[in-house]
């Protein structure tokens, strides 16, 4: 009888624990920490003053409770990264200055996680131009927020979602005057006007991640995280646009269909301007018509010179 | 030079102003196709109307080639098209060793020109190759890029449009290459000029025996 007692007591014990867990962020008032961080003041005792202050909250300080408890970290509770000292309220002011946990100290080596790559993540992102302006400074954080974080490129099937979840990230500050301010220290360019020369913005910009031009490409990371200076952006369309032909067999009959749809007369169906490229754009095809046509031109001037010497 | 025996006529009006229309159209076509298939974009013309002569010329000598066909068709002369599978190979091989050996070495040509025989072998098999394989083949690869609802959509992973492109530039190269063979042998004749002046007035000189 104690014995079974005592098992109930430990299964009651594992699906509180369990269900606490899953729902930490159910209810952000009642949460210890959200209760504060997801409004938009705060309160507290003014023990000098003997007063009850009201005061608001810093932006940059709110959760947001609903990507809170969809992101990868829902899990954990925010003293497992944050201080455990910030379980006293009101904080103390010094907490500010101690170090916070960084990704690779929980996913840096760790097998379990060896298919997300961190390592080598970390290895990339350090010859990127985000961390040569700003160093260690420049945190996984700016980008990815621990957060509301969620793997959206390996889970999703969207492409526009995974365009878009990708592309927030880089715009959350490169749209953003203070925070891109406080890495560069400069007014950041408007991005619309620098990729004017990009025909069709609008829809690369809804149909192609921003990291697809700005990176140096690494074939065995499934997201490349060196992000280049933008001198070594992807300028030229055939970049994209020819070594994929499938791209361009599609864009070169949308187009020829299209200018047709205008003008179907003959004159008309003659003068598209639509071209393909054919053999040149096949390297080995190339030098070989290359070799054909100096072999051709070799064997002409030799037989030339032997008909002059022979007076043929 | 003076006496009419040893000139043939060769080229009948038709056939010659058929010539002239592929000679001119071609080289046209040429041009403006290395311009495209190299991406030159300041050559001699603007790019578009490169591409636009392009196709116009194309129209053109692809209707010209219906000429041909058709004067083959219903003029003697298909006749000199015919190859005898007797001594298939060994024919050309003799030609080509009279080039490259023989003509530099007092030896008389193996298949002297007349009445029956306009071409000798090699020129033949060459010009059966470019007439009846090549030019067919860059004509139907031409439609199907001016009209590329027409292509297949796919063969395996490539794509119909990638495959008929390099068709068509491929044998493209290949009547260039032809192109600049075919001048260069026609300046070996009774002076390097005859063959050029033949073609223009009909009357081809041939060796005598």
């Amino acid at each position: 009888m104690k014995v079974s007692l005592s098992i109930l007591l430990f299964f009651l014990c594992l699906s509180s624990s369990v269900r606490t867990q899953a729902q930490y962020y159910d209810t952000p008032k009642e949460h210890d920490c959200l209760k504060c961080h997801s409004q938009q003041t705060y309160s507290f005792h003014n023990e000098l003053m003997g007063t009850d202050d009201k005061k608001l909250m810093n932006p940059y300080y709110i959760i947001d409770t609903l990507g809170l408890r969809e992101g990868v970290h829902k899990q954990f509770d925010c003293t497992d990264c944050h201080s455990y000292d910030y379980t006293t309220y009101p904080h103390n002011a010094n907490l500010k200055l101690e170090p916070l946990a960084t990704c690779l100290d929980c996913h840096g080596g760790d097998e379990s996680f060896a298919s997300y790559q961190f390592d080598k993540i970390q290895e990339e992102f350090q010859k990127s131009v985000h961390y040569q302006a700003y160093g260690d400074n420049f945190t996984c954080a700016k980008c990815h927020s621990q957060h509301t974080y969620t793997a959206t490129a390996r889970n999703s099937n969207s492409i526009l979602e995974i365009v878009d979840y990708s592309n927030k990230m880089c715009l959350s500050c490169h749209n953003d005057m203070r925070r891109y301010g406080l890495v560069s220290g400069q007014e950041n360019p408007a991005l619309i006007d620098v990729h004017s020369w990009l025909p069709n913005q609008e829809l690369h910009f809804k149909h192609v991640r921003c990291i697809e031009c700005h990176t140096a490409v690494e074939d065995d990371l499934m997201v490349s995280h060196n992000i280049r200076a933008k001198e070594e952006a992807v300028r030229r369309c055939a970049e994209c646009h020819s070594e994929n032909s499938l791209l361009k067999a599609s864009l070169y009959k949308y187009q020829n269909l299209q200018e047709r749809a205008e003008d179907g007369s003959i004159i008309g169906v003659l003068s598209n301007e639509n071209y393909v490229i054919g053999s040149h754009q096949i390297p080995i095809l190339r030098t070989i018509s290359l070799l054909i046509f100096f072999a051709a031109l070799g064997g002409i001037i030799i037989h030339g010179i032997f008909r002059i010497i022979y007076k043929k | 030079m003076n006496s009419t025996e040893d000139k043939i006529y060769f080229y009948p009006v038709w056939l010659r102003i058929w010539h002239g229309i592929n000679a001119l159209g071609i080289i046209l076509l040429i041009v403006t196709g290395i311009t495209m298939n190299s991406g030159f974009e300041k050559g001699l013309i603007e790019f578009g109307l490169n591409m636009k002569l392009h196709n116009f010329a194309g129209a053109i000598v692809s209707l010209n080639y219906l000429v041909f066909l058709l004067g083959n068709l219903v003029t003697s002369n298909k006749k000199f098209y015919i190859v005898k599978p007797r001594n298939f190979l060994k024919r050309p091989m003799k030609q080509a060793y009279y080039y490259a050996w023989g003509m530099f070495h007092g030896m008389q040509t193996p298949y002297p020109l007349s009445e029956k025989r306009k071409f000798n072998p090699l020129q033949k098999y060459a010009y059966i190759m470019v007439m009846y394989f090549a030019v067919p083949l860059v004509i139907v690869s031409g439609i199907g890029l001016m009209f590329p609802e027409l292509i297949f959509n796919q063969v395996y992973d490539i794509s119909g449009v990638l495959i008929t492109a390099v068709t068509h530039s491929a044998m493209g190269f290949f009547i260039s290459i032809f192109l600049i063979i075919h001048l260069y042998v026609a300046s070996i004749g009774k002076s390097p000029l005859d063959n050029f002046r033949s073609i223009v007035n009909g009357w081809h000189h041939i060796t005598k025996k």
